[in-house]
């Protein structure tokens, strides 16, 4: 496994598939005059730089995480840190998570890496039945709050079925344990450190097809951004769409596109699928009066449903059209066949006409 | 890095101009002999003495077509090697020697790893036995506990028969290892139980009463009532709450020792798991990272014979749990579990090893599990009565114990008879008094999911309540609103 995500790890230098321009929000890119230019993954390291900077009992460890991770993501982190602190482990995912989930129960932060999300079925029964129920369980006598299980996930143009899923689903129906998802540098170091100092273990799905290639000014210093809070990052009044992690750059072209067709498009960022922020998209869906969800994974019982029915709960009045979802097909992720799987750009830009002209 | 880096590598890297930054940093560790400690030897017996033990028939029988790897001829081929750089190969973990002979390591094994014990079954110290010796007052605790045990057990399975508690499991036959291990750990030392394991926490004084709170789920319960009957767990004791799943704890217990060890505190981790559960993935993983990290953790691996009805036959082909500990590069031995002197001074041997060393130890016991697996089972169904009986009757633990208390001179048929009338005495008002107690309050259905509760559990607690207050009569009563 290693070798072949070692490869993958090289080829992400070059990225000789189709460049996907990330937009991020402009009110982001407005508010934030000072940082520093940095890409998705130096955002991510620097977020892991100050977490072990600011607390003596925090640890980052996972499969190749000691020479900088095959993304680069831990980049300098056991130079500075001492291998105590960062370390590799042996290829075991269920031992990397049920490792982390003891090293947090002692009040550590247990950084812990799993290298591809697609490999992280082999923890999910430390994640669902452990980690998960830790607290609950013991009558809150003991937690493993410290947790914080990063994995990127996601297409990248060529990873085929096990180097591109999208398994947030999975975890989304699991009690005791949140999952975030960033969509850019900025909120990815934000959204980090906030998980990393979250008192409840944590899935972290990274955008890996951002790794570089999103860039943006983020700040320097040491921040945090909300957990369970999801962000309007663009304004309209006729559809609201909802979306997370690298597919809002895909929905924003759509959005602005659908803009020249006089379609007002408004789309918020979920950033943590569960606890889900439902006021506002509610409130959202209520000014638009229609919804559309898109992300990567199946729509089959992808995240997206959730949305829909509790949407449809507490909307349905309001409603113009039925919620639509753009999503990637019913089918184990193909190689060649990737770009007619990917929920694209035309496909949420027709579902917004159809939609909006239902 | 390599200690002493082999001059063939030396020489080859001086000739290689393309070597690179990441060739040179392998990271091996020459340690020195693991066998060298004289802790570690058990008392091997002759085969007069064998335990009758549930194990895989076949093995012993095959015929051994090849000759086997005996350790001495591999240590005299890694002295050869270590004169002759061409007699040895450099590879990343260190020399390996070359042998010209086609040889495969053999399977099956000429004689099982012997069972270290003190005891006979009459209580007798078996001649030339070594032993950790323990005063009046600890060996008089540990038969007090594992009575209590016995009683606990007795009357909490004949709670669940009355359809008083849910669901029970017994702990009969394993008396010695609950007791024993606990008396030989220091309160602060870490346990991660399985399920079988209440008499650690016994031995740490959770009281009747608090077990009784489990079983019944009541308020008085530390675990709120959210989980079955014998799912302990004791932040208190240093015992990690029970969860159902075999083998996730063992894992956890190697980041839990890895947090000890960075805190450079004078203690380790204790996980317990079954023979059936050395199959499942989680062992390998918590042993791998155990010995990777040199995390101070115990493994004591109750090898009862059954899983639920799965026979060791059926688990596994390797000479018992035992064996596998080298595999990984830890230190094993293979302890009698009815034998509550073997046990004690088994494991207070390996937490030395594990603390003052820093490395994890295996440590397997073998103790047949007299009772049903649990209360949903039957296994007469599966195996024979008169091996059940066999064990229960000449093999017991508890009474082996007594024995030898009795012939220490410590322990007498009048203080027997106290004993048992006073522990009885205890375990049934446990049961009263945890069977009167109500329930816990409705809210802790929704506390302790995360740290704060989500606005998704606000809005149901509010509807559950609602409803709770239109059908009272679907509901149960004796929780609190």
């Amino acid at each position: 496994m290693a070798t072949a995500l070692r490869r993958l790890g090289r080829r992400m230098a070059v990225p000789f598939f189709r460049v996907r321009e990330f937009s991020a929000s402009t009110s982001v890119l407005q508010n934030e005059q000072s940082g520093k230019s940095m890409n998705l993954y130096t955002a991510i390291n620097h977020a892991l730089h100050i977490a072990l900077e600011t607390d003596p009992r925090a640890y980052v460890f996972g499969e190749d995480v000691g020479f900088g991770g095959v993304f680069r993501c831990t980049t300098g982190l056991a130079d500075r840190f001492g291998k105590s602190r960062v370390f590799n482990t042996p290829l075991c995912e269920q031992g990397i998570v049920g490792f982390g989930i003891g090293l947090a129960a002692m009040g550590n932060r247990a950084i812990a890496e799993i290298q591809f999300a697609d490999y992280i079925f082999p923890a999910f029964d430390q994640i669902v039945n452990e980690a998960a129920k830790f607290r609950y369980r013991s009558g809150n006598q003991f937690n493993c709050g410290g947790l914080t299980v990063r994995a990127p996930y996601g297409a990248v143009g060529h990873g085929g079925h096990y180097h591109s899923q999208s398994p947030e689903a999975f975890f989304c129906h699991v009690p005791g344990i949140k999952v975030v998802i960033p969509r850019s540098p900025k909120q990815a170091k934000g959204l980090l450190l906030s998980c990393i100092r979250d008192p409840n273990p944590i899935v972290f799905f990274e955008p890996k097809w951002l790794y570089r290639l999103a860039v943006e000014e983020v700040p320097e210093d040491d921040y945090m951004l909300p957990l369970s809070e999801a962000e309007v990052i663009r304004e309209g009044s006729d559809i609201t769409l909802v979306g997370w992690g690298a597919q809002l750059s895909v929905m924003e072209q759509a959005c602005v596109d659908a803009d020249k067709d006089g379609i007002s498009c408004e789309l918020i960022d979920l950033k943590t699928l569960i606890p889900w922020d439902k006021e506002t998209v509610e409130a959202s869906v209520k000014k638009t009066g229609r919804l559309l969800i898109s992300h990567e994974a199946p729509v089959t019982g992808g995240f997206g449903a959730e949305i829909s029915a509790s949407i449809v709960e507490r909307c349905f009045l309001r409603l113009e059209a039925p919620v639509a979802r753009v999503c990637g097909l019913d089918t184990p992720f193909p190689l060649v066949f990737e770009p007619f799987y990917m929920p694209t750009k035309n496909k949420i830009l027709d579902a917004i006409k159809a939609t909006v002209n239902y | 890095m390599w200690s002493a880096r082999s001059k063939a590598i030396g020489d080859y890297v001086k000739r290689c101009v393309c070597s690179n930054g990441r060739f040179m940093a392998g990271l091996v560790d020459h340690r020195s002999n693991p066998f060298g400690s004289s802790l570690a030897s058990g008392v091997a017996e002759t085969s007069r003495h064998a335990l009758p033990f549930p194990c895989n028939m076949a093995a012993p029988f095959l015929v051994r077509r090849f000759e086997s790897t005996l350790a001495g001829k591999q240590l005299e081929l890694l002295h050869a090697g270590d004169a002759d750089d061409d007699q040895a190969l450099d590879f990343p973990g260190g020399k390996v020697t070359y042998t010209p002979e086609m040889k495969f390591i053999w399977e099956n094994y000429v004689k099982r790893v012997p069972c270290y014990r003190v005891l006979d079954e009459n209580g007798d110290q078996i001649m030339g036995s070594n032993f950790k010796e323990m005063s009046k007052e600890v060996a008089l605790k540990m038969y007090n506990d594992m009575v209590t045990l016995q009683f606990m057990d007795t009357i909490f399975y004949e709670a669940q028969r009355q359809g008083r508690i849910s669901f029970y499991m017994t702990t009969i036959g394993e008396e010695a290892i609950n007791i024993a291990s606990a008396a030989a750990l220091n309160d602060d030392d870490l346990v991660l139980p399985q399920y079988r394991e209440p008499g650690v926490l016994l031995w740490r004084g959770f009281t009747l009463q608090d077990f009784a709170n489990q079983c019944f789920g009541n308020k008085d319960d530390g675990g709120k009532g959210r989980q079955m009957p014998v799912h302990y767990g004791s932040k208190k004791h240093n015992y990690l709450t029970v969860s159902s799943p075999i083998a996730t704890q063992l894992p956890q217990a190697a980041g839990i020792a890895y947090s000890l060890k960075m805190d450079k505190q004078d203690a380790c981790v204790v996980a317990f798991i079954g023979d059936g559960g050395t199959s499942e993935g989680d062992f390998h993983a918590g042993l791998n990272f155990a010995a990777v990290m040199e995390a101070p953790v115990i493994f004591i691996c109750r090898n009862n014979g059954w899983a639920i009805s799965t026979h060791i036959s059926e688990q596994f082909r390797s000479d018992g749990i035992v064996v596998k500990g080298q595999a990984y590069g830890i230190r094993s031995i293979r302890v009698d579990g009815s034998d509550a002197l073997a046990v004690y001074t088994a494991i207070h041997t390996a937490r030395e090893m594990a603390v003052s060393e820093q490395r994890p130890v295996l440590v397997e016991t073998l103790a047949y599990r007299i009772g049903h697996h649990s209360t949903s089972d039957d296994s007469t169904k599966y195996r024979p009565l008169d091996e059940i009986e066999y064990w229960k009757m000449a093999r017991n633990p508890v009474n082996r114990f007594r024995g030898w208390i009795e012939k220490k001179g410590w322990w007498s048929e009048k203080e027997e008879s106290e004993l048992r009338i006073s522990i009885k005495k205890q375990v049934l008002q446990a049961i009263q008094v945890a069977e009167r107690t109500e329930k816990p309050p409705i809210a802790e259905l929704f506390s302790d999911v995360y740290d704060q509760p989500p606005d998704n559990l606000r809005e149901q607690e509010t509807e559950l309540r609602e409803t709770i207050n239109k059908y009272p009569q679907d509901y149960p009563s004796g929780f609190p609103f």
